[in-house]
């Protein structure tokens, strides 16, 4: 998966918690939670739907610092082929 | 015989227009099962049955809009002859006048049974209803593409595109409201009616998180993103081990009395982005619950809620509505009670701040919770009892996380 596809995986699960954002308006190097307006609740949702899409485990001391669409691509980018 | 009745979603909504039934006469159906879809200004709502049976007649038409209460199916029981629930049928509707149920009266309940109530059918995905709604298309003039011919996005953008002669010459005032806008007018209602006659007192409590915070951050180290523990459902627990200490802020003012509700079934303030608005759907029997389980049911009802898949039981029974306004940064929140309910409880941000701990001072998470109530039913100082027993339950979060049997 390159990171194209991994970002379109992204925004994919993330419309799917958060159907009425418009992902495509998202800037990605912004803080993504105040972009999309995500609640503590919205986020776990989120990711525990990339949890399934990517089968990757996001612990909680890292998904604190995830707060951009860039750091979480590169997060994800570095699990998936690790 | 079963009266299948238009359930009481709230008290701003007290009419629903049935989008679909889910069932057929002859299908039998389990207790909890979801039978039909009702459109309310809030959301698409899925209605469900409370009783086992048989469906015998449906006795409202799709895309017809019916006040709470309408009798919509009549089911039996499994030891009920059809002919049995006939008769019963033809008395009820005798008596009552039936509300837009079309013409032939109880000469011939059969004709009601086998009507094809699949072939008026439409299939609109949520998306493309909510669409629809922001561009004004009405979708009984939409063809669908779908599959089962079910309209989607596309379809509903394509016929805004295309001009209408009846749209250009409609002067300006005619178009439709827009679900935002019809929303906005139920809450409004709702909450006038809660400001005209609910006199209501307002308290708020300091509550150090210290002790919750650092239990979560412990919890939430060992545990799976799917296992995860959400201070949002510490606070819920906290609200419902509050309330058993102080019951008459839980319940209902009907009649001109206090109605104390039967169990501690807390409705949580979910706010809908798009187009501003917000519903209260129920998480039933908290204190019953263990942290975890009412940890997934929270992740789990707030997604429902975005996609638009509430569920009748989630809004008709809420016995106090939480407000948690501490994503959005604010520092307190102080609420207008949904009626007919006596009390909101309401929190702001959780922040570090300095507090006095064995005489220094520290810095360590706090959260302002507040309390609204209704001075008919509670007063200040059981509303003070209700926020210390609120604070007190958060210093013991291992205790509060767990379920009561």
């Amino acid at each position: 998966m390159n990171r194209e596809e991994l970002k379109r995986a992204l925004l994919d699960e993330l419309n799917g918690i958060a159907p009425e954002i418009d992902v495509a308006a998202l800037i990605a190097d912004k803080p993504l939670r105040n972009q999309a307006d995500l609640d503590s609740v919205d986020w776990l949702n989120f990711l525990v739907a990339l949890h399934g899409r990517l089968h990757i485990e996001i612990p909680d001391a890292d998904a604190a610092k995830l707060t951009t669409l860039d750091k979480l691509i590169d997060y994800c980018a570095a699990r998936i082929t690790a | 015989m079963i009266e299948f009745r238009l359930p009481s979603l709230g008290a701003d909504m007290d009419e629903g227009k049935l989008l679909e039934w889910l069932v057929k006469p002859g299908d039998a159906v389990k207790k909890g099962q979801i039978v039909c879809v009702v459109d309310t200004a809030k959301a698409a709502i899925d209605v469900e049955c409370w009783h086992d049976g048989v469906v015998h007649a449906l006795l409202t038409e799709p895309g017809t809009t019916i006040p709470v209460g309408t009798l919509m199916a009549a089911l039996r029981e499994a030891n009920e002859s059809p002919a049995h629930v006939d008769d019963l049928l033809s008395a009820l509707r005798a008596k009552e006048v039936a509300p837009k149920v079309t013409a032939p009266p109880p000469m011939a309940p059969h004709v009601v049974t086998a009507a094809p109530v699949a072939a008026a059918r439409q299939r609109v995905s949520p998306a493309a209803r909510r669409r629809a709604d922001e561009l004004h298309v009405d979708l009984a003039q939409v063809t669908g593409s779908g599959p089962d011919g079910a309209i989607t996005i596309l379809d509903v953008e394509t016929a805004a595109r295309a001009p209408t002669p009846t749209a250009e010459a409609a002067p300006a005032f005619a178009r439709p409201t827009t679900r935002a806008e019809e929303m906005r007018k139920v809450i409004a209602a709702a909450m006038a009616r809660s400001k005209r006659e609910i006199p209501h007192y307002y308290l708020a409590e300091d509550v150090p998180l210290a002790i919750a915070s650092a239990w979560l951050a412990a919890q939430n180290a060992r545990r799976n993103v799917t296992e995860r523990l959400l201070m949002a459902s510490l606070l819920l627990k906290a609200v419902a081990a509050a309330l058993e200490r102080t019951p008459e802020l839980n319940g209902f003012w009907r009649n001109g009395a206090f109605e104390p509700g039967t169990g501690i079934h807390l409705g949580v303030a979910i706010s809908l982005r798009a187009g501003g608005g917000l519903v209260a759907p129920a998480l039933h029997d908290v204190p019953r619950k263990d942290m975890d389980t009412l940890t997934r049911e929270l992740l789990d009802l707030v997604k429902r809620t975005r996609a638009g898949s509430l569920k009748s039981s989630e809004l008709s029974n809420a016995t106090i509505t939480v407000t948690n306004l501490g994503d959005e940064g604010v520092a307190a929140v102080f609420g207008v009670i949904y009626p007919p309910q006596v009390a909101l409880v309401g929190f702001g941000r959780v922040t570090e701040r300095p507090w006095i701990v064995d005489g220094e001072i520290r810095a360590i998470p706090v959260v302002t919770a507040s309390l609204a109530a209704d001075h008919r039913v509670s007063d200040g100082h059981r509303g003070g009892l209700f926020l210390a027993a609120l604070r007190d339950a958060l210093q013991e979060p291992e205790q509060l996380a767990k379920g009561k049997p």
